[in-house]
């Protein structure tokens, strides 16, 4: 009962947060100088010209109304058309949107198992050499900005020992194992820039834990260590986990925009990037809406989760 | 890219004579002494059929469409010049060609034109071009409610006939003798009446298949092209790589062939990695600081001569464009153009010289706002600080504002009385003064209103005679040297990377990038 009504409210509240995105999305863009018409003509504009693109684009009503009008078509299903060349933003979308949520799942399929795996063997060796190494490592990972870790495994795998294709043109007639192949190094960055946070987050839960009195029990039994995190420790220490992986896997929709234009991987980021320049309203405010009900589903996914491994958040008394 | 090609480069196009590039060669220890290829161009080289050219380009982005008035970058103009052909065609060399046109004329004072169409033209859906297609694709530009980029431009025809299906008669509102040229610009491309631009066909080298806009294109290759052998490749395809590192990376790992814009500070890594060469071509593309001359201090002469000797262009040259390019005489004409005022001396940096013209006005201590944003061009922001660096040499104070890029075209540039700004250039000298300089033209941006300049413009516009038109050019040259209220400090070049797996002619135009946006036509695997 507590549960579906918690999933009823998020849900409400998170429709109220997108709305009011939209809205944001819209003001903000009209804040920006230059409106579509004068950066689609840049400096070959023309009063006349930019004139006639505002009128038979209606780009001169009010922002408000133009945003009404947009909001009555959107609850209908319609996302309406892209300005600058009539595609039925649907269809724009579609595609860009296969490919982003590709490579966040197989980004997420390498990097959380990964992420896990380091940080139980981490917990198990902890303040060993090898404890070190793998902190060490994966937070040197964290620490560099993606396009500089892009850059360096093109440089390496693609340019000089000429494994993986430097650039990560994916299309719709390649098969699904040239898909991954031509995605390998975008893939391998996410992973160096996600792991290190959920590695530290369960190692830390674990070792948390690991003070435990129960703990303390099972290796009094005389389990063997390995057995205890994994049947003893995860469990209880799984809900702060999942809270980092789902933030995580979040940012692999949302936050991949640099590893897009590196790898040249044609994704969300990129449409958006485009339609934000040149003022494609219909464009940003659909990118919006996906980034925004992503995150606020995974979040609201995150707690529903963690209450669902917790039985104390289960059966409130 | 290597000195021994450029100047070969530059001996073809006739942009230095056989003695110069004879000079110049013992200058540069080539051991080339003019081959006999280089010598009567006869010996092209050969050009084979197959293969299809993958290029890595940037200048493409999401919002680019099929419709030929909206382009406003490079990978839109490749695939339109790909895809659709044009009456006439500035030939690698400079020099105006027939395309769909075979012939043209104008009667005296210019403002009434003929053009005689080929009559073996057929679009890609098999339709026969004629007459009508060119008046309808025309139309595009200059109708009621037209949102093409040429509507200006173009707006001078007053009136388009059909004499037959292969003769198309033109009447201006004001003459122009150079309006075969101003067919050849990249938005007036000839589609068919039946079906209009929507319809995503042309009468080019190749037919589009598969586009999707600012990621990829995939053209094939049209077999019943009306150009004899023509073109070489059996398809092109089209990748948008907006990053320069990631283009130099394609092109080194054999992912593309070639690619446009390879960034001046790398250039000469990418030159030395194998298989790959860089080409750079000095063409019409220039960097211009235009003063709003009817603002102060700008309206004042002294001010904008003060200003144009307070730039120090070689260190200029060195700095923003890695060298790659030549030195502005503040004339917006390349030196290679026709009718380019050769007597004028260079303008040389020469703070003494600025300071003392200030001083004799009255105008010691001058400041001045520069405003800056890198839309204007890439490094435009650090050239208006060095700029500024140099000035106080000559005791001016600039105060370098930084604009945002956004909206750059519509809030800075013409509003504000300085700015940064770039031209591409325009392959006439009327074009080029008629877009930027005409009193009262949408894209003047300096308002310089010297009477006589503005009436030798309106005068060489409607002159036929070729000896005539070089005074009253060079005379303008003159006047905009001496008075003018842009500074031209920069020729940008532009420099493309290309697999040696490639053959490119000999000559390769110098109008845009990638030969006239026409390498898809004009090159081939070697």
């Amino acid at each position: 009962m507590g549960l579906t009504r918690l999933i009823f409210n998020r849900f409400i509240f998170g429709l109220i947060t997108l709305l009011a995105i939209t809205l944001l999305i819209s003001l903000a863009l009209e804040a920006l100088p230059g409106d579509f018409a004068e950066q689609r003509l840049g400096q070959s504009a023309t009063p006349e010209t930019v004139a006639a693109i505002r009128d038979q684009l209606g780009l001169n009503k009010p922002v408000l109304v133009r945003y009404a009008e947009w909001l009555g078509k959107f609850v209908q299903g319609d996302m309406g058309v892209s300005l600058s060349n009539n595609r039925p933003v649907a269809e724009l979308l579609a595609t860009r949107l296969g490919n982003t949520l590709f490579l966040a799942v197989a980004s997420a399929i390498v990097a959380v198992p990964l992420a896990l795996l380091l940080g139980i063997v981490a917990a198990l060796y902890r303040e060993t050499l090898l404890d070190k190494l793998i902190s060490t490592t994966t937070l040197a990972a964290i620490s560099l900005p993606e396009f500089f870790i892009g850059y360096i495994l093109v440089a390496l795998l693609a340019v000089n020992w000429q494994i993986f294709p430097a650039i990560s043109s994916i299309s719709d007639s390649m098969s699904l194992g040239e898909k991954i192949y031509a995605s390998l190094l975008p893939i391998a960055t996410l992973t160096f820039v996600i792991v290190a946070h959920m590695m530290r987050m369960t190692r830390a839960a674990i070792i948390n834990l690991m003070q435990s009195p129960y703990i303390e029990m099972a290796t009094l039994k005389g389990l063997k260590r390995f057995h205890i995190i994994v049947h003893h420790a995860l469990p209880n220490a799984l809900s702060p986990i999942i809270n980092v992986i789902v933030l995580n896997l979040a940012y692999l929709v949302v936050g991949v925009v640099v590893v897009e234009v590196v790898f040249i991987y044609p994704g969300l980021g990129l449409l958006m990037i485009d339609s934000v320049t040149s003022r494609d309203l219909p464009i940003v405010q659909a990118c919006i809406l996906i980034f925004g009900a992503t995150y606020i589903t995974l979040n609201m996914l995150a707690d529903i989760l963690a209450i669902i491994c917790n039985p104390r958040m289960r059966h409130p008394r | 890219m290597n000195p021994k090609r450029e100047l070969e480069q530059a001996y073809h196009s006739g942009r230095i004579s056989r003695r110069d590039f004879i000079q110049r060669s013992a200058l540069i220890g080539a051991t080339i002494a003019l081959p006999g290829s280089l010598l009567s161009g006869a010996a092209q080289a050969e050009m084979k059929r197959g293969g299809v050219l993958r290029l890595g380009m940037g200048g493409g982005s999401t919002t680019d469409t099929i419709d030929p008035g909206t382009h406003t970058d490079s990978v839109a103009i490749t695939i339109e010049r790909s895809m659709r052909s044009y009456l006439t065609e500035v030939a690698p060399n400079g020099d105006l060609i027939g395309e769909l046109a075979t012939a043209w004329e104008s009667k005296p004072g210019a403002t009434e034109w003929t053009f005689e169409l080929r009559n073996d033209v057929e679009f890609h859906d098999g339709q026969a071009l004629t007459a009508n297609d060119v008046i309808y694709s025309i139309q595009h530009h200059i109708r009621e409610g037209s949102t093409s980029a040429v509507a200006g431009q173009m707006g001078k025809i007053a009136e388009m006939k059909a004499d037959g299906d292969h003769v198309v008669h033109f009447t201006l509102s004001e003459g122009n003798a150079d309006f075969a040229w101003l067919v050849s610009d990249y938005h007036v491309s000839v589609f068919p009446a039946n079906g209009g631009w929507e319809a995503g066909i042309g009468s080019g080298p190749y037919s589009l298949v598969n586009y999707e806009p600012g990621v990829r294109a995939e053209l094939k290759r049209n077999d019943n092209y009306f150009k004899e052998g023509r073109p070489y490749f059996d398809g092109v395809e089209v990748t948008v790589i907006a990053d320069a590192a990631a283009r130099d990376n394609a092109l080194k790992t054999g992912q593309v062939d070639a690619t446009n814009r390879v960034s001046q500070r790398t250039a000469h890594l990418l030159d030395k990695a194998p298989g790959v060469n860089v080409h750079k071509i000095v063409g019409t593309k220039h960097y211009t600081v235009p003063m709003l001359t009817n603002a102060p201090p700008f309206d004042n002469v002294k001010v904008r001569q003060a200003l144009r000797l307070a730039v120090d262009r070689d260190a200029l040259l060195k700095t923003v464009l890695g060298g790659h390019g030549q030195v502005g005489n503040d004339l917006p004409i390349g030196r290679n153009q026709e009718f380019y005022n050769t007597e004028l001396p260079q303008r040389e940096y020469d703070p003494d010289q600025a300071a003392f013209i200030l001083k004799e006005a009255g105008l010691s201590g001058l400041s001045v706002e520069l405003s800056a944003a890198d839309a204007a061009f890439d490094g435009a922001v650090d050239a208006a600080v060095l700029y500024a660096e140099h000035a106080k040499a000559a005791g001016i104070n600039i105060n370098v504002i930084r604009e945002s890029n956004d909206g750059y075209w519509s809030n800075v540039w013409q509003q504000k009385p300085w700015c940064m700004c770039y031209w591409s250039g325009r392959p006439t000298q009327d074009w080029m003064w008629t877009i930027a300089y005409e009193s009262g033209g949408a894209w003047n941006d300096n308002n310089w209103e010297n009477e006589q300049f503005q009436s030798l413009l309106k005068q060489a516009r409607v002159e036929v005679d070729a000896a005539k038109r070089k005074d009253m050019y060079w005379e303008m040259q003159r006047l905009h040297w001496e008075e003018g209220g842009t500074v031209v400090p920069l020729f940008a070049a532009d420099l493309m990377g290309v697999s040696n797996k490639l053959l490119l002619p000999d000559v390769i135009g110098s109008d845009w990038e990638l030969d006239g946006q026409r390498c898809s036509e004009r090159w081939s695997f070697a």
